[in-house]
């Protein structure tokens, strides 16, 4: 009775002392791994999802001092059989969002051009929205997207209709997807 | 009747040596199609007179002795113009104390927009190195001219607009010649080494 009492006692105030078995220490370290996966996919892949369309980790940029205009990125993949169109954007910090295509031609000259029609997802294709390519244009900025920080935006869809996502903020020469940017 | 098909076989062969000779010759002269571009960028660059971001006047004669890096953009630019001076600003960082010897150069091409109170706020998130430029319209058409760059006033959806131009970064000597060009989304290595050749000159 001594014993049992004492064994109950050490049970409850040192659970971590507890000696387990095997199959319970391997419950616990699938446990912490699937927990850990969990968190750092949200982090950093993190999904959305409307209908046959996956939003894969919209991100965007710090912008510097005073500017007023942003750009976001993501990719769009379209898991159904028909193609889809990325047909407008709202979000909570600009007062218009527009999808654009930014291209540097063989003289070094930039041209930006808003997409009237939208980005087309085509049947079980992808659409990367990425630096230098296309991209979304947050204007009339009402607060600056900042490093570490997200913030929320609502894609349109012709088909799979409306889905929130939120943007990541990353550093402001951040996520190059050419090497050698620095950083 | 064979003789002759030979002998004509041979001068076509030697015409085409000829011509092929000539074709070579002409390629490697100075007047080559080949050299076009570098004989027009010889030309890039000439005097100019611009407001800085603090306000200050600085004209191609302040900056005779000291090579600089010039480009053109607008703060108004989601994407080109932060990237650039951002790499701009990392790359005088990895310059140390030879950096001390270049002058960085960004250029408004939208005046209108670009004031010097403007760009002085933007420019504090870089490096306080990068000189700010704008001025007139006229003076900014004069600077565009002389660096032979494209720009270009696009209108946008309710009454704004954008601006297209050139992405490059100029890299100009102590003589304010014209020495080579960054391309935008060059390797950070390369353009490291580009910069440093030019301050060694």
């Amino acid at each position: 009775m001594h014993s049992n009492s004492r064994s109950f006692a050490r049970a409850v105030a040192y659970p971590f002392n507890r000696s387990r078995s095997l199959e319970e220490r391997l419950g616990i370290l699938a446990l912490a791994i699937a927990l850990l996966f969990a968190m750092s996919h949200s982090l950093w892949a993190h999904e959305f999802k409307a209908g046959d369309i996956e939003i894969v980790h919209p991100w965007s940029r710090a912008i510097p001092a005073g500017a007023k205009v942003a750009a976001g990125y993501l990719t769009l993949k379209n898991d159904g059989s028909t193609a889809d169109r990325l047909v407008s954007i709202t979000s909570e910090i600009a007062g218009k969002s527009e999808v654009h295509e930014m291209a540097v031609d063989a003289n070094g000259v930039m041209t930006m051009r808003q997409v009237p029609n939208g980005v087309e997802i085509p049947a079980g294709g992808e659409v990367e929205l990425k630096p230098g390519a296309y991209h979304i244009m947050f204007m009339d900025l009402k607060q600056a997207p900042k490093k570490g920080e997200s913030f929320k935006a609502t894609l349109t869809f012709e088909k799979a209709g409306n889905v929130d996502v939120e943007f990541s903020v990353g550093d402001m020469g951040g996520e190059n997807d050419h090497s050698g940017h620095g950083g | 009747m064979a003789a002759k098909s030979g002998r004509a076989a041979l001068v076509a062969i030697a015409a085409g040596a000829v011509l092929l000779g000539a074709g070579t010759v002409y390629l490697l002269s100075p007047n080559s199609p080949l050299r076009e571009q570098q004989s027009a960028v010889v030309e890039i660059g000439g005097p100019f007179k611009l407001t800085t971001q603090d306000g200050k006047p600085l004209s191609n004669e302040d900056l005779k002795g000291s090579p600089f890096a010039v480009f053109f953009g607008f703060t108004h630019c989601p994407e080109v113009c932060p990237t650039t001076l951002w790499e701009m600003s990392e790359a005088l960082k990895a310059l140390g104390d030879k950096a001390d010897k270049l002058k960085v150069l960004f250029v408004s091409v939208d005046p209108e927009r670009d004031t010097p109170e403007f760009m002085s706020r933007y420019l504090k998130s870089f490096d306080p190195r990068i000189i700010g430029l704008t001025g007139s319209q006229e003076a900014i058409d004069a600077v565009g001219k002389a660096y032979r760059v494209y720009s270009k006033k696009v209108p946008t959806d309710g009454g704004d607009y954008t601006m297209d131009h050139t992405a490059s970064v100029y890299l100009m000597d102590a003589e304010g010649r014209f020495s080579g060009v960054i391309s935008y989304e060059e390797d950070s290595k390369v353009r490291l080494a580009k910069l440093e050749r030019l301050v060694n000159g």
